[in-house]
């Protein structure tokens, strides 16, 4: 049976068939504008901090203030962490060494898998859920509440008192916390391995050292620093930038998490590829 | 009483208010994106006068004065501050004129992790630097006390009352003697009668430090206890301008929607 449709019929298809395409055209160039507007945001962003950092008036007070507020206050947290990071990772390796019998490589294993890649990465995920969060939802909640502009208006430039204080913290305050996290992650390591064997602290730091040089150390606070700046930039920007409203705020803070562990991983990413091209 | 009080306290401000233009506004355009929130608008502030801005919510009203500012930056027209052009201004000459120029948020922005004494240091500190820590701790109290709330000097602003916070606001606003005064809804959020007192409290400001005030606002007792004249924004343009007693006597449909 042949089934005909009227020619009006198609004529309405077909021209609502352009129109959902010419939407969706549109849906997509609007996507895209709004991608390129946050890009050169971002940039401009970017400028102005640079711009502020090297300007004569630092705001060194609340530069200090910002570094307790990153530093000390994020304490507990890190010393948690860190411990647990090196206990677990011992209690994880030490079956599959001892299998080989290579038991007596487990606090070097484990300390220069600290230093050189778990201690810096994890740490740095964790201070971006801290600190990078906090930071968007200050920064937001003042943007709503407008504190920014009550500080423009006072002649007080917003960039060089909130953010370049606290990207500079940031990134400061971080590379010394993953120092910190470290440290604890071999105390935890060594927790570890007494569980199940007996290792004096002694005998288990100079098997740990005896494993890492200079060169491990290195390249690990130098990626430490660009984690600090990424979390600071992006928790600033992410509240700096918020919309209106108090819903702004909670997404100021969760977007704010999401970038800074992203560009955490991408920067550690680089920053392998780099030292292993380096050969370091 | 208070109205008494506000009578002659208007009453004696008018007569000092002089011709000399201490903000004039000349076909100021401002759009977000498609919509047109201000529409050529003209105006003048006179010294030592409280000029009242009219208008129902979305017509234009904070963004003038936020222009006026440099908070946002107009599209066309010219805003002058004692006879410079906001929009051409650099940076530094901009804060300059901020110096001159206090503002009243409609929320307060009070800056929640500072004390009070720490909120009207801040401006101080960084407005009046030839002060010593003595002369700040000084203007601070005295400042405070201006506003009668000098006991609220190491409260956190989340300790503070609506009309408390409105008080401190403007204290952190006066303390650095500003010629100029923008009031963006003063009283809005506050009962009637915290309302009054803060209206003869601007009363009291523009007495004593001798400001020129633009007070944004959608409340007419506010108005009427503290305009020396009036102007009321409709959608974007000066819809009409002239004295509380022009307005209250008007027989416009719109005017009257305010003044019933």
């Amino acid at each position: 049976m042949r089934i005909t449709i009227p020619v009006t019929k198609t004529k309405e298809i077909a021209r609502q068939h352009t129109l959902k395409l010419s939407e969706n055209t549109i849906a997509k160039k609007e996507a895209a504008n709004n991608f390129l507007t946050d890009f050169a945001n971002v940039l401009l962003f970017i400028g102005q901090f640079i711009k502020e950092t090297f300007s004569r008036k630092f705001e060194f007070r609340e530069f200090i203030h910002q570094c307790f507020v990153i530093g000390n206050k994020s304490l507990p947290l890190i010393s948690v962490t860190g411990f647990i990071m090196g206990f677990v990772l011992t209690i994880q390796t030490r079956p599959a060494l001892v299998r080989f019998g290579a038991g007596t490589l487990l606090p070097g294993m484990v300390t220069v898998s600290l230093i050189r890649e778990m201690g810096p990465v994890i740490t740095a995920l964790i201070c971006a859920g801290k600190v990078a969060s906090g930071m968007g939802a200050e920064l937001g909640s003042m943007k709503v509440t407008e504190q920014i502009e009550a500080m423009e208006v006072s002649s007080t430039h917003p960039m060089r008192f909130l953010v370049v204080t606290r990207v500079m913290a940031a990134t400061l305050m971080i590379p010394l916390l993953i120092l910190y996290a470290d440290a604890l992650g071999i105390g935890g390591s060594w927790f570890g391995a007494n569980i199940k064997g007996d290792v004096s602290l002694v005998l288990f730091f100079s098997q740990a050292f005896s494993h890492v040089g200079f060169i491990d150390l290195i390249p690990a606070v130098i990626k430490s620093f660009f984690f600090g700046a990424v979390i600071g930039l992006v928790g600033c920007y992410k509240g700096y930038n918020a919309g209106r409203g108090t819903e702004s705020v909670g997404k100021a803070a969760n977007s704010a998490v999401v970038l800074a562990s992203l560009l955490i991983l991408i920067v550690d990413m680089i920053a392998v590829q780099i030292t292993d091209m380096l050969a370091l | 009483m208070i109205t008494d009080q506000a009578e002659s306290i208007v009453a004696d401000s008018t007569k000092k208010s002089s011709n000399e233009v201490v903000i004039e506004i000349t076909n100021l355009c401002k759009s977000f994106g498609k919509q047109e929130v201000l529409k050529d608008l003209s105006l003048q502030l006179f010294n030592g006068e409280n000029l009242a801005v009219l208008g129902k919510s979305g017509s234009g009203k904070s963004v003038l004065i936020k222009c006026i500012v440099g908070l946002l930056r107009s599209d066309s027209g010219t805003i002058k501050v004692f006879n410079q052009d906001v929009r051409t201004l650099k940076q530094k000459e901009l804060d300059e004129v901020r110096q001159k120029i206090g503002f009243l948020f409609q929320s307060g922005a009070l800056y929640d992790s500072m004390t009070v004494k720490e909120n009207l240091e801040f401006p101080l500190k960084r407005m009046k630097r030839h002060l010593n820590q003595t002369e700040i701790n000084k203007k601070i109290l005295e400042t405070l006390e201006n506003v009668g709330l000098p006991e609220a000097i190491d409260k956190m602003p989340s300790q503070l009352s609506g009309g408390m916070l409105k008080r401190i606001s403007l204290a952190r606003t006066i303390v650095v003697d500003p010629l100029i005064m923008l009031y963006d809804e003063p009283t809005t959020g506050l009962d009637p009668i915290t309302s009054d007192e803060i209206s003869l409290l601007i009363n009291d400001i523009q007495k004593k430090y001798k400001t020129s005030s633009i007070i944004i606002t959608h409340d007419i007792e506010c108005a009427r206890t503290t305009a020396n004249r009036l102007i009321m924004l409709q959608d974007g343009e000066v819809y009409d301008e002239g004295s509380l007693n022009k307005f209250e006597k008007s027989t416009d449909k719109i005017i009257k929607s305010f003044f019933r």
